[in-house]
């Protein structure tokens, strides 16, 4: 949507002290960073942060790979093993997937899309970063302490995880910890979207990416507290030996997975929602057209939140369920597919006979529906009764959850950082580097996790350190899609470093988009805006293409 | 509505009171649903032990617990009470209702305090070998007991701190009769705490 | 969203005890009741009196009674949030055989 009041800087950079990045400085050094309030620094913290933890976790997955190459021992006992596929998934869910949109991109851009000037509450904002960090200590202390990080897989499965000598507690404390700062910016959003909105920027004129910011506040706020409790039992349980969940004090081990994936199912929304908010904004500016279908997309958002909290137990079909129990659960697993399926349809029904272009963020953006597309069709074959007894705990469900994890919000997160660097830091990376890099992550994604429905439909079991023979040509070509992938991610990021100190200067809008965050300079001036907006036109409104002009610049 | 009032009180302005009011309500949502996967945690228990629940709870006092409920109780009327005064400009009753409020909250523990003694006396605390000894329904409902009791007296605690912070502010006018959102806030957290204990009360200590 | 009298509206202390005096009465009404033998059904009652106490504290004391509607939908999601949670656990537990 355009403003019809426009700030200044409309037409360029703005490198001077107005920026954000050079505002008038409240603290020295690095403590105006650390101690900013300002949502644009405490959205990059976030990224800096959250890359750091997302590398250590690369490491274990690459460590995991090399293991995996042949069958036997290669570079690390069995105990080791266990020990860094639960810190690789603690890591890479609690750190990257979880926050990694909302945080990041959310933080910056949510009160730039509305209109405001920043979150209603920027010192609440900055404790979520601060926990955020705490916990990503308090998760990774584990690997300095005897006995070494837990090894119970991140689910912490009772009755195991009360009875191993690992340091299960400091996993606890950190999922407990970062819950709490996933929680506290769902609230902080909430509470943005719906009093901080500029003049005429009705529900129904925000952007999709709000709107997908929106409804995944709710799951972080009504879900994360679940686990919450959950884990903090555990741990009282290991501490105090009281009697919760341990079969041999009465307790349930099947109670345990329903409360711990009560939160654990909504929260693999909490990772995609914002990623399918992220590509609807992408789509339309580089098909320079409307999106499609608008208002389904805002419900749909709306919808996935609301099943998406109500299949919890289709991770639980072999436990020994109740029949109704597992019918039930079968049946809204099927229902939750069906707004996310709108949403693609409705992507793609925007790229129909649009003038596509295809710059990185496009690109990235429809490696998403590609790969989303897959790890959606796979969750449907996961959520059918018969098939789930066949592949449950196996490879299958670790190539689905990639899929839909690292294939959907991973390259989502990509997705924006190439679509919105230029305005975060002014500047404008390298494209044909940032496109071959987008080939080796492409490429190298498909080889590392495509032959693991191969493998799980043969039947090799998930987080086993060994296996048979027959499995390892498709173990050795994932291996080898792991060194691709991997080479992806270094040129990806080198390409993106580099341009932060020797990109060319960035104008406000380089990529002709009509939301309101390309309105204003790049980087943004502290407070965003000059003036307020006052918002007429719909967002996504690209009338004006038609009529031959373009607000690129 | 006058958007351009509205964006200007929004956004110019640092003072939201709604918006406070907003992001209370939806921390106390997370508070219930602390307690509530607790709460879901008992009800599967209880459906799954029925008879060792009634059995373990007539161990409890039925007595001291009408109390502490009768002290919730009253506290949330004076700190309701408290409110009241400060908004028709009566600063004095206003800090008196919430003393009588702290005074409640530290009733409520002290009771809290006997209560839990006089079972570690006899032995039944986790861990202990009374307790062990006990069929396992039993000894699951004093686990869920001392959690749940435990954690709500934690928010006892806390509210004691915040209801102290807020006797300052409001003798130091920092909160006022024209700015007393904190106040209202605080009094959310502390009524939540109070409708926590309105569940446990009876799951606990009326089952027949 | 509206910011309208909502705020202006004070509860007076008449109201206020006047709530007290019902919490307490029901109060009185559960320990009595809980000394009855209503085998399945005393659990319903027990839980539809606190049900009653607690939306008392929740419409009056914490004022969603007189606060912009927009809360009380809030409210009602959580607990409905809340209330799923349990019905679809005993979804399985209730039908085990």
């Amino acid at each position: 949507m355009s403003a019809t009041t426009l700030s200044h800087g409309g037409n360029g950079s703005n490198g001077n002290h107005l920026d954000y990045l050079h505002s008038p400085k409240k603290y020295k050094g690095i403590f105006n960073w650390i101690f900013s309030t300002d949502h644009k620094k405490i959205g990059i913290l976030y990224l800096i942060s959250m890359l750091t933890f997302f590398s250590v976790g690369v490491i274990f997955g690459f460590l995991m790979r090399l293991e995996l190459i042949a069958p036997g021992k290669t570079i690390m006992d069995p105990q080791t093993y266990n020990q860094i596929f639960t810190l690789h998934g603690v890591i890479m869910i609690f750190l990257f997937i979880i926050p990694g949109l909302p945080a990041v991109f959310g933080n910056f851009f949510l009160p730039i899309m509305i209109g405001a000037k920043d979150v209603a509450f920027p010192r609440l904002n900055l404790l979520s970063w601060w926990l955020f960090v705490i916990g990503g200590f308090v998760a990774l202390i584990s690997l300095f302490l005897p006995g070494g990080p837990a090894d119970t897989g991140w689910t912490f499965y009772i009755p195991y995880s009360v009875r191993t000598t690992t340091n299960v507690i400091p996993a606890l404390m950190a999922a407990f910890i970062l819950g709490f700062s996933s929680i506290l910016t769902g609230l902080n959003f909430i509470t943005t979207i719906h009093r901080l909105r500029a003049p005429g920027m009705s529900w129904f004129k925000m952007p999709l990416f709000v709107w997908s910011l929106y409804a995944t506040g709710w799951v972080q706020i009504l879900a994360t507290p679940v686990v919450g409790i959950t884990l903090l039992l555990v741990a009282i349980e290991r501490l105090f030996g009281v009697g919760i969940f341990d079969p041999a004090l009465g307790g349930d081990p099947i109670l345990y997975q329903h409360l711990f994936w009560i939160y654990s199912h909504p929260a693999v929304y909490i990772m995609i929602l914002p990623a399918m908010g992220v590509i609807s904004e992408i789509i339309p500016v580089f098909s320079r057209r409307t999106i499609f279908g608008y208002k389904f997309i805002a419900f749909s958002s709306m919808a996935i939140a609301l099943f998406g909290s109500l299949v919890w137990a289709h991770h639980m079909f072999t436990v020994g369920m109740s029949g109704t129990a597992m019918w039930l659960f079968s049946l809204l697993t099927f229902l939750v597919a069906i707004p996310s399926a709108i949403k693609v349809f409705n992507w793609v029904a925007t790229l129909y006979k649009g003038s596509i272009e295809l710059e990185p963020p496009m690109l990235f953006a429809l490696a998403f529906i590609f790969n989303f597309t897959i790890g959606g069709f796979t969750g449907l074959m996961q959520g059918a009764l018969a098939l789930n007894i066949h592949i449950h705990d196996t490879y299958f469900i670790v190539g689905h959850f990639h899929y839909v994890m690292f294939g959907g919000t991973g390259f989502g997160i990509f997705a924006a950082l190439h679509h919105w660097f230029p305005k975060m830091f002014g500047r404008m990376y390298n494209k044909k580097v940032a496109k071959i890099a987008w080939l080796f992550l492409f490429i190298g994604f498909q080889l590392l996790y495509f032959p693991m429905f191969v493998m799980g439909y043969l039947g090799m079991p998930r987080r086993y350190y060994d296996y048979l023979p027959q499995f390892h040509p498709y173990n050795f070509i994932s291996t080898v899609g792991s060194w691709i992938l991997i080479t992806g991610l270094i040129i990806m990021f080198t390409n993106l470093i580099v341009a932060l100190r020797k990109g060319e200067k960035a104008s406000a809008n380089p990529w002709g988009g009509v939301t309101l965050e390309w309105t204003i300079p790049s980087p943004p001036t502290h407070e965003n805006f000059e003036h307020i907006p006052v918002i007429e036109k719909e967002p996504y409104d690209y009338s004006h293409y038609e009529l031959g002009e373009e607000v690129k610049n | 509505m006058n958007q351009i009032a509205e964006a200007t009180v929004n956004t110019h302005v640092h003072r939201d009171d709604v918006g406070a009011k907003i992001g209370m309500w939806l921390f106390l949502f997370t508070e219930l649903i602390l307690f509530g996967g607790m709460f879901l945690a008992y009800a599967v228990y209880r459906f799954t032990y029925r008879d060792f629940f009634a059995l373990a709870s007539k161990e409890l006092d039925v007595f001291v617990g009408l109390i502490n409920t009768l002290v919730l109780l009253t506290s949330s009327l004076t700190m309701a009470m408290s409110i009241t005064a400060l908004r028709k400009g009566d600063k004095k009753l206003s800090l008196f209702f919430l003393s009588t409020t702290i005074f409640f909250a530290f009733l409520f523990l002290v009771n809290k305090y006997f209560e839990w003694s006089a079972k570690f006396e006899h032995g039944l605390f986790p861990g202990s070998n009374e307790l062990l000894s006990l069929p396992r329904g039993e000894i699951i409902y004093f686990g869920l007991y001392y959690v749940m009791t435990g954690l709500h007296a934690l928010h006892v605690i806390i509210g004691i701190v915040i209801l102290v912070f807020m006797f300052v502010f409001v003798l130091k006018d920092k909160v006022n009769q024209d700015y007393y959102i904190m106040l209202e806030n605080s009094g959310l957290y502390w009524h939540l705490v109070d409708i926590i204990w309105i569940f446990l009360f009876p799951l606990f200590y009326l089952i027949h | 969203m509206e910011q309208k009298n909502a705020h202006n509206h004070i509860v007076g202390y008449g109201t206020y005890i006047f709530v007290w005096l019902s919490l307490v009465a029901l109060t009185a009404l559960t320990v009595t009741a809980a000394s009855f033998d209503l085998g399945n059904f005393s659990i319903v009652v027990a839980l539809a009196i606190a049900s009653i106490k607690g939306l008392l504290v929740l419409l009056v004391f914490m004022h969603l009674k007189f606060d912009d509607r927009i809360f009380r939908i809030f409210v009602f999601v959580a607990f409905l949030t809340l209330t799923i949670f349990l019905i679809l656990t005993f979804a399985d537990y209730s039908f085990i055989r």
